[in-house]
């Protein structure tokens, strides 16, 4: 079985799938450092804004996005396989993933703005 | 007065195998077959024979592995039986991926190479002769037939079901047992004690059928590690699957009936009661 996934293009784009947990996780870890330094006091938060703010923070956190957005759109795509049967068309599951993430978009980046 | 019209058909016909189609070019065309042969009495490992086979467009590859034993080499091994997808017989690897030998076309792989291997995951018997013992085992595991609450005599008559009641399970009642999905599963392919997809998919049809209330029956199966909980939705198994029968989706609806036995409500929620 050695190199299974290499074998095969559906193989390989399953293991980009969930490789995409490792790149969350460290957003996540990154996240909670974050927080450690808020406690810490107002130098150590600025300090973690600062490291934020440097090319190769803003390069991960790109390649981040791209491959966490890979995982929503694959876990859209399976969702209906996760649901018993559905008196509607599945994809309709799908879309409304779509639309609620969207929805939920908009929202943040809305109050985001607004904050400033 | 009736006019006769003839068709006009060339006087060989019947003995040149190329006059097929009119589109046809008149050439005999040959692909090179490449096949994996294995005696387990002469052959420490296995090893590949490549095979030139003149074949027509409306050959599939089955026969292409028919026309090498009958006419190039009579000791290759090989299942076939219906030569129309459903007897599940003929599963092969062709080109790496897992298809019925019936139900692939030798015109799709001209010019290049075609190689054929036994189904992956599965111990060789010989050349592309597979042991399936485990799958047929885990079948049998599943208790593949109706458990009813109370059993009916045959007094009672034929027992009635909506066309809704069937749709809940007909899909996956098409299983031919071909085990393309297990050969796709790479879960199955890294630890065989997964009791896999044909098997699961089956195990569901059953409990969604209106006649069954079998589910406490095949719990153990279902519930384990090895049961609906060892699929991590890689979905080949859907793709390969000739029949449409979709074992992703019968696996993975019932990791929610799973999780709630596991909490204790399952079989409360059951709306046609437990044969248990």
């Amino acid at each position: 079985m050695t190199g299974w996934w290499r074998k095969n293009p559906w193989f390989v784009r399953y293991m980009v799938r969930e490789g995409s947990a490792l790149f969350l996780a460290a957003y996540a870890l990154m996240l909670l450092a974050g927080l450690a330094c808020l406690v810490h006091g107002e130098a150590a938060f600025n300090a973690w804004r600062a490291a934020l703010a440097t090319p190769w923070s803003v390069g991960l956190h790109l390649a981040a996005v791209v491959i966490v957005a890979y995982h929503s759109i694959t876990w859209f795509q399976v969702m209906p396989k996760t649901a018993p049967r559905l008196p509607f068309d599945p994809r309709r599951i799908t879309w409304a993933g779509w639309a609620a993430t969207i929805a939920v978009s908009v929202m943040v980046v809305a109050l985001v703005a607004w904050a400033r | 007065m009736r006019t006769e019209v003839k068709a006009e058909i060339p006087a060989d016909a019947a003995r040149d195998i190329t006059h097929v189609s009119a589109t046809h070019d008149s050439a005999t065309r040959n692909l090179e077959i490449e096949c994996l042969r294995y005696h387990p009495d002469t052959d420490a490992q296995p090893r590949f024979q490549t095979y030139t086979v003149p074949f027509r467009d409306d050959m599939s590859v089955l026969q292409g592995l028919q026309y090498i034993k009958d006419h190039l080499d009579g000791s290759l091994s090989f299942r076939w039986s219906c030569r129309m997808a459903i007897c599940g017989s003929c599963g092969q690897m062709i080109n790496g991926v897992p298809q019925l030998a019936c139900h692939a076309f030798l015109r799709d792989y001209f010019p290049g190479k075609l190689r054929v291997e036994p189904l992956q995951h599965f111990p060789i018997i010989r050349d592309l002769v597979i042991d399936q013992t485990d799958f047929l085992n885990k079948l049998e595991s599943v208790k593949p037939w109706l458990i009813p609450k109370d059993p009916q005599p045959l007094s009672a008559g034929a027992q009635r079901q909506t066309p809704q009641q069937m749709d809940a399970y007909y899909a996956y009642s098409q299983c031919i047992n071909c085990q393309l999905c297990y050969a796709a599963c790479p879960q199955y392919g890294l630890d065989s004690s997964f009791i896999g997809p044909a098997a699961l998919a089956l195990l569901h049809r059953y409990n969604a059928d209106s006649r069954d209330q079998g589910w406490a029956a095949r719990a153990d199966i279902a519930n384990a590690e090895d049961g609906v909980w060892g699929c991590t939705l890689v979905g080949y198994c859907t793709e390969v699957c000739p029949k449409g029968v979709d074992p992703a989706h019968a696996i993975n609806q019932n990791k929610v009936n799973s999780t709630l036995d596991y909490v204790g409500l399952g079989r409360l929620l059951m709306p046609k009661g437990s044969a248990e």
